[in-house]
């Protein structure tokens, strides 16, 4: 059985190693600020540990105020599992680290949050529309496009 | 002296006898060596994420049909355990098993497919498609019995399954389940020793074990190339606990063992059914969900082992009718990852082989 | 003295010499465009009847009795349809490939031997004519890869050449296997001097030429020409209407040629104890296209840098050793001991395709890039 670890005993873990990282550690997964969100992902990739060998899965959502990009983990040496969230408030231009040299299952993943919610990933190599065609405007998955 | 020679783009385009639907890939050749592929999708895309949004958490369930069109049973089934994680409903024992015998026989149709229109990207020209939809149409036959459609089934529900199985089904099925490891033993001695077969697919287009974890490739691609990960044994949901069954894993993640696990993954199929067919209790098949149905607030994340991977449903619900967030993880667009890197240097022959062996289904990728 | 000789003959009786030659030149130009297109319609709705019930279905079965009218409305759908050009494609090479690839088919037929004397022209280089006038099809098909502007023609075309070109070489070392035991060039004679049939005598080189063959032909397992899972349609993407039409009547005619060849060369042509001449012929054409059918039916295709190592690295040293051996044995056994031959020869042909089979392994093909 995949163990969902505890994201009060991680968020503790995770703010002694990279103090000031964690935002809040609620129900549902750990917030953690996205400027530290890359030198957290090597430290869960790369740590025994931890081991998150796997991005199960990279989606973002649209609460009105901000947004929000969330990435489940899931290690398959430890069989434990955890969820991450980052919180992007700027509803023009969003911008979150890209986790691609991380994980490279987030390739496509990043590509289509950009295309339907219109985050960018800054250090993807390859940022562009997935889903909807080349002169496409507007990014339909957000909560104000229709 | 050395020829001037100058690589020039092929467009495998979005309408090509074998591109498994609407893809369609740039290919640049340098002769007949491919040296760089871009995926270019998008063709199927119809919005069912956003369509998601206004429609109640029940009628959600025929726009999950309409993902992976080939295994509809396995996507109904993947988004109701979802909903039912988020609000801790307990299905009926005789739902479990019934739909424990949906999912098992819609993997064994969709790898009966993927492995006979594999062998048609080789050449071999229909005859494995035909001698496999043999057995496909008695699998049709036994859902037509039980819900009416022959492709998207629409049949799970929020608590269990929408219809309750006729009489005539279990010994319909008792026949198949009797008949089919013959004729999966018929398939292995027509092909897994074929020559040709050999010399086009062990070998070509190896997925690395490790670059197959850090791609999050799911399923029999992940299988494949040597990791022991199946969701019904590592996470097991429903029922799987209760069923004994083994994982086929390969040992090099080339085409061959792809196939190869498709094939063993059939028989393993074969054996959960019919333990499930013997312990299938009585019982009610659905539980009465309060109308209108809300999901408490908060999300989940569930995920099972389709016939292509991982399937996962990520549910955002702020108790009203609707989802306030619907998203699919495809696992074949993330299988789809490393495609680049399986393809260059190789063949437009082998680019074509080793696109089938993965086993795309473009309604999931493009949604 | 053939049939036809004997008919010109007894019309230059009656008539000027010249008028003679040419009306018995029509004479047999018409049976024999007759029967070789009746055979390439009854072959077109047996391949499909056939291929049908390999693949556990029945065949068209809805045109006329057990389907026979099929290839005929085939054949009128092709010719109503549009003929469509593009745009950019070299309109005269373009224009010029279906004939170029339909015309040596028939062309073949002239010196194939059809019953004791049958024969439209009895060249005493019948073959070498026939392996000089099919390789003009290859041109053919690389002017419709060419001539189409488009890129999957293009690989086609391409591919086309290499593999003709490649197979070329063992098929006319097992033809000159046949002709050094028989003696002569010329067809008729071939079969005369067939008192065994030489696919008992020389068996290697029967599977040598039916395999080259079948390449040659561009039938399954060697027809990624026209590869449908990769390159779309291959050479004849582009053509539609009668120029379709063409490339498809010159495909089956392709094979009926070189199953009267083998017939010819392998199987001793019309003879046979008790039936008559010209049945034994067609049964024996129909065999050797059952066994074409049934290589279609059941095999994946290879990829072409494999298609190419089996030609030069499997099959054309084999026919090297074939041709070494044969020629020994015509030397020294083949009037003494015909039986000692046969045996001597199949042992050999076990020898080496189990010694091959261990050795040459068809490669992995994968190139740094």
């Amino acid at each position: 059985m995949t163990v969902v670890l505890d994201y009060e005993a991680v968020a503790r873990r995770l703010s002694e190693k990279f103090p000031g990282s964690v935002v809040e550690s609620g129900k549902s997964g750990i917030v953690v600020k996205s400027d530290r969100l890359r030198e957290l992902a090597w430290f869960l990739r790369d740590s025994s540990e931890f081991g998150f060998d796997y991005l199960a899965n990279l989606t973002a959502v649209d609460y009105l105020d901000y947004f929000e990009v969330v990435y489940h983990l899931v290690s398959l040496t430890n069989n434990h599992s955890l969820v991450l969230k980052v919180r992007c408030t700027d509803r023009d231009k969003p911008v979150v680290p890209s986790v691609v040299d991380v994980w490279r299952a987030a390739d496509f993943q990043e590509r289509e949050v950009y295309d339907l919610m219109g985050i960018v990933f800054e250090g993807h190599p390859n940022l562009k529309r997935l889903l909807l065609w080349e002169g496409f405007v507007g990014h339909p998955l957000r909560k104000d496009y229709l | 002296m050395a020829l001037k020679t100058e690589p020039f783009i092929l467009n495998v385009g979005p309408q090509h006898p074998s591109t498994h639907g609407v893809f369609r890939m740039r290919v640049t050749l340098d002769g007949e060596v491919v040296v760089d592929v871009e995926p270019v999708i998008g063709y199927l895309h119809r919005g069912i994420e956003k369509l998601a949004e206004s429609r109640t958490y029940t009628q959600v369930i025929p726009l999950t049909d309409r993902l992976d069109y080939l295994a509809s049973m396995t996507n109904n089934f993947g988004y109701v355990l979802a909903v039912e994680k988020l609000a801790g409903i307990k299905v009926p024992e005789r739902a479990e098993h019934l739909r424990v015998i949906m999912a098992e026989l819609m993997r064994i149709s969709s790898h009966l497919m993927a492995v006979g229109f594999f062998l048609n990207d080789l050449g071999a020209m229909m005859t494995p498609v035909l001698y496999m939809w043999r057995e496909r149409e008695k699998i049709m036959d036994l859902f037509e019995m039980v819900c009416g459609q022959r492709l998207t089934y629409n049949y799970m529900r929020v608590g269990g399954v929408s219809h309750d199985i006729p009489e005539e089904f279990l010994p319909a099925l008792e026949r198949f389940v009797g008949e089919m490891p013959r004729f999966i033993d018929e398939y292995e001695q027509l092909l897994s020793q074929n020559e040709i077969l050999l010399a086009r697919t062990k070998g070509v287009g190896v997925l690395p074990r490790a670059m197959a974890i850090n791609i999050a490739a799911s399923g029999p691609v992940l299988r494949a190339s040597g990791v022991k990960w199946d969701i019904r044994k590592a996470d097991p949901y429903s029922i799987y606990e209760r069923f004994d069954f083994e994982v086929p894993v390969g040992m090099v993640g080339d085409c061959y063992d792809r196939y190869w696990v498709r094939i063993q993954e059939m028989r393993q199929s074969v054996r959960i059914i019919e333990q499930a067919m013997k312990r299938l209790p009585r019982g009610e098949i659905c539980i009465k969900l309060p109308k209108p149905f809300r999901l408490p607030n908060g999300e989940v994340y569930g995920h099972i082992e389709a016939p292509k991977g991982e399937l996962g449903f990520y549910l955002v619900s702020d108790n009203s009718i609707a989802p306030y967030r619907f998203h699919v993880r495809p696992p074949t667009l993330i299988n789809l990852t490393a495609l680049r890197d399986m393809v260059v240097g190789w063949k437009i022959a082998d680019l074509i082989v080793i696109f089938g062996s993965i086993d795309v289904c473009l309604g999931e990728i493009d949604r | 003295m053939t049939l036809l000789e004997q008919f010109q003959d007894w019309l230059g009786g009656i008539s000027p010499d010249w008028a003679a030659y040419v009306i018995a030149g029509v004479v047999g130009i018409v049976v024999i465009l007759g029967f070789v297109l009746t055979l390439v319609i009854v072959f077109i709705w047996y391949e499909r009847r056939l291929l049908g019930r390999f693949q556990i279905r029945l065949g068209p079965n809805r045109l006329g009795p057990e389907g026979i009218f099929q290839p005929i409305a085939t054949a009128v759908k092709i010719l109503l349809k549009e003929d469509i050009i593009p745009e950019r494609a070299d309109k005269f090479v373009h224009w010029l490939a279906p004939i170029v690839v339909f015309t040596p088919v028939l062309m073949v037929f002239a010196v194939v031997p059809l019953d004791k004397g049958a024969v439209l022209a009895d060249l005493n280089v019948g073959v070498l004519y026939i392996v000089a006038i099919s390789s003009v099809s290859a041109v053919g098909i690389y002017m419709a890869g060419w001539g189409s502007n488009n890129k999957y023609a293009l690989i086609a075309a391409m591919r086309t050449v290499a593999q003709i070109v490649s197979y070329e070489l063992p098929v006319v070392l097992s033809i000159l296997g046949v002709v050094l035991m028989a003696g002569s060039l010329s067809l008729t004679k071939i079969v005369d001097a067939q008192n065994l049939p030489f696919i008992v005598m020389q068996p290697l080189g029967f599977l040598i030429f039916f395999l080259g063959a079948l390449a040659e032909m561009n039938r399954c397992p060697f027809d990624l020409l026209e590869a449908d899972s990769e390159i779309v349609a291959g050479y004849h993407t582009e053509y539609s209407g009668m120029k379709f039409a063409m490339f498809y009547l010159g495909e089956y005619g392709h094979a009926l040629a070189y199953a009267c060849i083998v017939t010819v060369l392998f199987l001793g042509g019309w003879r046979g104890p008790v039936l008559p001449p010209f049945l034994w012929f067609v049964v024996k054409i129909v065999a050797i296209f059952s066994l074409i059918v049934w290589l279609r039916a059941t095999l994946p295709r290879l990829r072409v840098d494999q298609l190419m190592a089996f030609a030069w690295k499997g099959l054309f040293p084999m026919a090297m050793v074939n041709l070494l051996v044969v020629a020994i044995e015509v030397l020294w056994l083949v009037e003494l001991l015909p039986w000692v031959v046969v045996v001597v020869n199949i042992t050999l042909a076990g020898i080496l395709i189990l010694a091959w089979s261990r050795l040459f392994v068809l490669g992995k093909g994968r190139v740094e890039v």
